[in-house]
């Protein structure tokens, strides 16, 4: 029965992500779909009918049947049954408390029984305040070279891009960022040519450069398609992660050319080459990316967004990231949208048990400025974000979108009172970048590590 | 410990174009920096909402003014589809000045950066036409300008005009780099069903990188191999003649 009755109207839905969709807080993809709630109080309505469905009952009729969706398929296959024994009695809004009332610890072992869409489905009934609470809550550790995440440390990817791949200003780019202690995440490329051969020469190159001449303490990666990077391994190409953008369905994940069976491969071909590292992948999610492919099933963006950390959990990766506000603004149309889906999907991921990053971003064509970016990036620091992109200003050349800048990183750990992953820190402390977490004199002039350095080791 | 740190070394900028040796004051940027930044936003943005002069269509030769199905700028943005369908009526009003079935179809379309139509249309079109009569097209339509365009507004124009090949022009999204870069879409015999993988695009083209008259000539000689070749998109071979 899935109907309420507010203030004297009742209100019938036609079915479970009918009740979703409406639920959702308001967001222009939902609206460019068609299936977002007519009313504000349409949506309330939506909420009450949710808050007394049973957690069940998501396992039992998942957003896309498992026999033709092997998202779905991953999603289940990663419920842990215990903790599933533990949840599944409770309704959505018992869980929202119950949430809410609870340490790190439980948060984890719940998450790890609980099915992405009912993760979802109570993030539907969190405020924004909320979420941020929970999600605080949740440290999530990690390993590949280095370790990474737990509470009190905000990291970054140090994200170096140049528009036609030059080296010389790739490198320029890097150093600038080490030069404010970013990257301890990864120092990650998003590269203009992604073909084989060039991949590899920047893989190869910036390799060098962190891990030989500079010996940070970090990971190198080169996002371009996964079968590129694995071809990239294979003829001995230097990438300590492997990169892959996901989706929430089966055909969306088709359009971007990958299946279940894909990254399996890419896992384990990495780990076999590198059996000394930990976790190995490296997956970027955000919400629209579904609707966009034109593989969205009647499924609002928030559920599908869930349904993508349900597909990385069964890949075990080393960094998550929602990149928030880089689709455009026919899904999150402005700040305020853009700052709810950060929000929620942040938490969605860390209670999947993911070392979840934001790239806290926008376009030019959004009603969004770098002021509605800060104050998201200050909420998602406050809420423990595992990592944030670092961009020169912000101003990503090769990408074309504003991100976080390597001063906001700084100004966040600074204020925040946040310190960079542990062996990266004493790393910067020992070249003179940071002292007790902050940066030294010395700090955010490029020329400290160009200077005679490069290729010298 | 706070710094105040200027502008350092120049040499590594000449490298990119990312905003790297820029100083800082404290952990923050520098005012000077942080004011260069927002400037750049400033006119990204206002290129976006911007509307072309009344009388540009016209200055710039087009036959027609046709529009698209959105409504105002704030639904072209949060609606695509809409700027990918022509209003109603525009149909009729195209057939009456426009004979259907030319070899090519001239489009003309503000999209994302009417600035960049402004400042690089002027130069292009002109050019354009002349480069399309020189590689043999005889019958030229258009050119038509269509006002809250999207890429696919193309296929629609095909749909009414059934070209053998469309070529629309139009103003891309802005970076902080430049607000005035403007694409050519190309496509042949454009209609419904079509998709971006039936279309080649040559983007980039503005001061700092493809220069106007040099796009005149590429996009025409596209659109001749297109003929030739009687395709377009993925299996298109531009060099192939």
């Amino acid at each position: 029965m899935l109907q309420t009755r507010m203030r004297g109207r009742s209100w019938n839905f036609g079915s479970l992500y009918e009740v979703m969709a409406k639920a959702n807080a308001p967001k222009s993809g939902d609206r460019l779909a068609g299936i977002c709630a007519q009313s504000a109080q349409e949506r309330i309505a939506a909420r009450q009918v949710l808050s007394e469905i049973p957690v069940s009952r998501f396992l039992e009729e998942p957003a896309v049947p498992a026999e033709r969706d092997e998202v779905t398929r991953a999603i289940q296959a990663g419920i842990e049954p215990i903790a599933w024994a533990e949840i599944r009695g409770w309704s959505v809004g018992e869980l929202r408390e119950r949430i809410l009332a609870a340490n790190g610890p439980t948060l984890l072992r719940w998450g790890k029984g609980l099915p992405s869409e009912a993760i979802a489905a109570v993030a539907k009934l969190m405020s924004n305040l909320d979420l941020v609470s929970a999600s605080a809550k949740i440290a999530v550790d990690v390993r590949c070279r280095t370790r990474l995440g737990g509470s009190g440390i905000l990291s970054s990817r140090l994200q170096p891009n140049h528009p036609t791949d030059d080296l010389a200003g790739i490198l320029a780019s890097l150093d600038e960022g080490l030069s404010y202690a970013c990257g301890d995440a990864v120092v990650g490329i998003n590269p203009a040519d992604d073909s084989v051969g060039a991949v590899r020469r920047t893989a190869d190159a910036v390799s060098e450069h962190v891990h030989d001449v500079l010996g940070v303490p970090t990971q190198v990666s080169v996002l371009a398609h996964a079968t590129t990077q694995m071809e990239v391994l294979r003829q001995g190409g230097r990438l300590d992660l492997v990169f892959q953008s996901l989706a929430g369905t089966e055909d969306a994940c088709r359009s971007f050319g990958i299946s279940g069976q894909l990254l399996s491969e890419a896992r384990a071909c990495q780990k076999e080459l590198r059996p000394e590292l930990g976790q190995v992948m490296y997956f970027e999610t955000g919400q629209g990316s579904e609707l966009s492919a034109g593989a969205h099933h009647g499924i609002d963006q928030l559920t599908l967004e869930s349904r993508c950390h349900g597909l990385a959990r069964i890949h075990d990766p080393f960094l998550v990231n929602t990149v928030v506000g880089f689709i455009g603004p026919e899904y999150l149309a402005d700040g305020r949208e853009v700052a709810r889906a950060g929000l929620e999907d942040h938490f969605m991921g860390k209670l999947h048990g993911l070392p979840m990053g934001v790239d806290v971003c926008h376009t030019n064509h959004m009603d969004a400025d770098q002021n509605d970016l800060e104050s998201l990036a200050v909420l998602l620091a406050a809420a423990g974000c595992t990592f944030f992109m670092g961009v020169p200003m912000g101003d990503d050349v090769m990408l074309n979108y504003q991100t976080t800048s390597f001063h906001d990183l700084a100004t966040l750990r600074e204020t925040l009172g946040r310190r960079t992953a542990p062996a990266f820190e004493a790393w910067m402390e020992r070249e003179g970048i940071l002292r007790d977490g902050l940066l030294t004199e010395s700090a955010g002039d490029a020329r400290f590590f160009s200077a005679g350095r490069r290729r010298s080791a | 410990m706070s710094a105040l740190l200027r502008e350092t070394s120049r040499e590594p900028r000449e490298r990119t174009s990312a905003r790297i040796q820029v100083g800082r004051a404290g952990t923050r940027p520098t005012t000077a920096q942080l004011l260069r930044f927002q400037e750049d936003h400033a006119c990204a943005q206002d290129a976006v909402l911007a509307t072309v002069d009344a009388g540009t269509p016209g200055r710039l030769g087009c036959v027609l003014e046709s529009r698209s199905s959105a409504r105002d700028k704030s639904e072209y943005l949060r609606n695509p589809g809409t700027g990918r369908k022509l209003a109603e009526g525009e149909e009729g009003r195209i057939l009456a000045r426009i004979t259907p079935g030319a070899q090519v179809l001239v489009a003309v379309g503000d999209g994302l950066s009417p600035a960049a139509v402004e400042a690089q249309v002027p130069v292009l079109l002109p050019a354009l036409l002349g480069c399309l009569r020189k590689e043999g097209f005889e019958s030229i339509a258009g050119p038509v300008f269509v006002h809250l365009a999207r890429v696919g507004v193309l296929d629609a124009l095909g749909e009414i005009l059934r070209p053998e090949v469309g070529i629309l022009l139009v103003g891309e999204r802005p970076g902080l780099a430049t607000a005035l870069s403007l694409s050519a879409y190309l496509g042949y015999r454009p209609g419904p069903g079509r998709s971006d993988a039936d279309r080649n695009v040559l983007s980039n083209i503005h001061e700092g990188g493809i220069q106007p008259l040099q796009a005149a000539a590429m996009v025409a000689r596209w659109a001749a191999s297109m003929r030739r070749q009687a395709s377009s998109g993925v299996g298109f071979r531009p060099d192939a003649g």
